[in-house]
């Protein structure tokens, strides 16, 4: 009882071939489109690796490129092997391969999907390691004099103006931290000194934000410093002003940014993935349909083409049951104690000698 | 004859051949030429609201003219190449073929002209910044004025992307009111004071928009008060370089679009190389398979060249061409006194010859 047969005359087969053969091509084409989505996604991860704090996202583009690579070796082998189907003397070159290919294309496919799930399942990791390295790079703003840490300030005005945002979670992140160097404060002044004795840790905080969070939608020049402050601006109103500062925050702003990148890629590759599968079904039909033609002899027939022989349970079982004794080829079969001669019929028939003559029934004693 | 060249059937053949493959690259590049306008002027139109007049919009269009122009002119020669091996279809080309030299030759003139207007429009373009740029940051306070409520933004976005600030530098920031006087508190005595002391009633200060401020600088950007040292900690500001933009838009712009115009430069000469390579094969064709059909054996040998006499013979015969056509409208006035005579004499013949019969 196949799975899913179709009969085939020799025309339908040849023009099979030749299907999967152009089939195969774009498969490749498709193939070299994963390899450069997955090099596109390491390129933006590695722009903004300073942001970002050390986490295992690199996997998701790895995966993406060897999945490329293979999927353009597999199917330029699957294009050759199809090519040469359509002339049935150069099928039994690779006759013998194609049952192996088509298990590992097979295993191969679920690669494809499990990459295109890994791409939508990267949002978490990717939260968490963008929040941390937001956070450490706001801190470090200031130390634009300490080797390793110079460029961050220009990162961070550089992300504030790219991507329209300010701060991690919003602008009162900057608040919190102490974004001017101490090079640049003067000591001397009573306000300055004030500051930075009312504040526990001797930081200068205060309510401003560096000159990068400006919106330039705003009607009014940008309000920088004293922000809470409604006295200290002519008609301002802290509570209610929206246009001044970006709202944003640019954990948001550069998770949505992933996110969407992310998910066209994965969508790209579940398409992809079920191309794959399609052209993986063609090929199984052409193996079995010239499988059987050989078997019956006549190259021009007609012949049965289908996925599976007996039904998927009968193959799981023989399939199993190959498998565990694989693992015994070099065991001794330990039900009969390891006699061999047990249990074996006396009717069986007894070799005696050349002749072939039974010996006769030695008369019991009286 | 000018620039004789020997040529077999063969010869023939494989000139057809390559000139229908020159060709058709020819057309590829007039695509090309076209797309270059296309993008160039996008380019112009982008930043329209700081330019002051579009003379310089010249150069895109012509581009795009003679681009699509070239297409069509180039698609025409390798129909005439393919004609040109078929004694009965070549004929009707020959009238075509002198006015596709004419436009060919145009069209290179063109393409010259583009290059040269590409330098030449330098200084325009310019003085068009100079004066667009101006008006914005004169109208950067005026985000209440319809028609001028975007320019607060386009300047700003202007700064931030060219990395400049003002009109030729910063300072140009210090002439102009940037503070709309709806965000200013008139009662404050600063405030008071800095109006009065203007000349207009203006509220002019040392300082910019933060649009100015370079994201490269290691301390944070100082925008107000710029030229007192005093002000802030450890800031002297005729040394300070990297807090500001130091460059003027209009230096940034100017910088741009040249740099945009001179890298269309190499791609319009080699269009032009191209575009005379295929009219002089073109014309050697046409008159080796001329020479070859007026031959008995249309397949022997056959002689083309570029000019039937000489250079100077062949600009003699174009002019008095030229002046042939422009005289076919008149009448010949020695022709007509000639006539009259001949009338008179005629008239004294008949009057002379009844006299002796009489």
């Amino acid at each position: 009882m196949a799975v899913l047969r179709l009969r085939f005359t020799k025309t339908k087969r040849d023009k099979l071939a030749q299907v999967l053969w152009i089939l195969n091509w774009i498969s490749v084409v498709t193939g070299v489109i994963l390899f450069s989505l997955g090099l596109f996604l390491k390129v933006e991860i590695n722009k903004r690796g300073e942001l970002m704090a050390e986490r295992d996202i690199q996997y998701v583009p790895n995966m993406l490129i060897a999945v490329g690579i293979i999927a353009c070796a597999i199917n330029f082998l699957g294009g050759k092997i199809c090519y040469d189907c359509v002339d049935t003397t150069k099928f039994l070159r690779w006759k013998l391969i194609m049952l192996p290919y088509i298990i590992c294309t097979f295993f191969f496919t679920f690669c494809v999907l499990v990459g295109a799930l890994m791409c939508y399942s990267m949002h978490g990791e990717l939260e968490e390691s963008l929040n941390l390295g937001l956070a450490e790079a706001i801190r470090f703003y200031k130390d634009t004099d300490t080797p390793g840490r110079c460029f961050l300030k220009r990162t961070v005005d550089m992300l504030h103006i790219e991507f329209q945002c300010c701060g991690n979670n919003g602008y009162k992140d900057w608040f919190q931290i102490q974004w001017i160097s101490n090079r640049y404060l003067d000591m001397s002044k009573k306000e300055v000194a004030d500051r930075l004795r009312s504040n526990v840790e001797g930081k200068y905080l205060i309510d401003g934000v560096p000159f990068s969070c400006c919106n330039i939608n705003s009607p009014r020049p940008c309000i920088q410093q004293q922000i809470t402050n409604n006295s200290a601006h002519f008609n301002y109103e802290h509570q209610t002003e929206e246009l001044n500062l970006w709202m944003k925050g640019c954990r948001q702003a550069l998770l949505e940014y992933y996110t969407h990148i992310m998910q066209s890629i994965g969508l790209t590759v579940l398409i992809t993935w079920l191309f794959e599968l399609s052209v993986l079904t063609g090929v199984r039909y052409l193996q079995t349909s010239l499988e059987n033609v050989l078997r019956q002899g006549d190259l021009d027939s007609e012949s049965d083409g289908w996925l599976l022989e007996n039904s998927f349970m009968e193959t799981a079982r023989t399939n199993l049951n190959i498998i565990k004794s694989l693992g015994k080829s070099n065991q001794i079969d330990t039900a009969n104690n390891g006699d061999p001669n047990i249990n074996v019929p006396s009717t069986s028939k007894a070799h005696y000698g050349p002749d072939n003559v039974p010996p006769n029934e030695i008369p019991e004693a009286s | 004859m000018l620039l004789k060249i020997k040529f077999s059937q063969q010869r023939r053949v494989h000139l057809a051949q390559g000139l229908w493959l020159l060709s058709w690259m020819a057309v590829m590049w007039g695509v090309i030429i076209f797309c270059l306008g296309v993008y160039l002027k996008t380019e112009l139109l982008r930043r329209a609201e700081v330019m002051d007049n579009t003379e310089i919009h010249v150069v895109p269009n012509i581009l795009m003219m003679v681009g699509l122009a070239s297409i069509g002119t180039n698609w025409v020669a390798s129909r005439a190449c393919q004609d040109s091996l078929d004694a009965t279809r070549f004929p009707r080309w020959k009238v075509f073929l002198l006015a596709w030299f004419a436009v060919a030759a145009v069209l290179c003139c063109l393409l010259i002209a583009v290059v040269v207007l590409s330098y030449a429009l330098q200084g325009s373009l310019e003085e068009s910044l100079k004066v667009g740029l101006r008006n914005g940051i004169r109208f950067y306070k005026d985000t209440d004025v319809p028609g001028r409520c975007f320019q607060k933004e386009t300047i700003d976005r202007l700064q931030m992307e060219f990395r400049c600030c003002g009109n030729s530098n910063f300072k140009d920031w210090f002439e102009v009111q940037w503070v709309n006087n709806r965000y200013l508190d008139f009662t404050s005595k600063d405030v008071k004071d800095r109006i009065r002391s203007n000349v207009d009633g203006r509220y002019l200060l040392d300082g910019v928009p933060f649009s100015c401020c370079n994201p490269a600088s290691p301390r944070p950007c100082l925008q107000l008060q710029l030229t007192d040292n005093s002000a802030h900690y450890n800031y002297e500001y005729q040394s300070e370089e990297l807090n500001l933009y130091s460059r003027g838009c209009r230096q940034a712009l100017t910088d741009y679009f040249m740099e945009l115009m001179n890298s269309t430069g190499p791609g319009v000469l080699s269009v032009v190389l191209i575009q005379l390579s295929v009219c002089l094969s073109l014309r050697y064709l046409q008159t080796a398979v001329e020479g070859a059909m007026a031959l008995e054996d249309p397949e022997g040998d056959s002689e083309g060249y570029l000019l039937e006499k000489g250079v100077k013979e062949t600009i003699e015969d174009l002019k008095a061409n030229a002046l042939k056509m422009l005289k076919f409208g008149q009448v010949d006035p020695n022709a007509a006194e000639g006539s009259s005579e001949a009338a008179d004499a005629e008239k004294a013949e008949k009057t002379a010859s009844p006299t002796p019969a009489s």
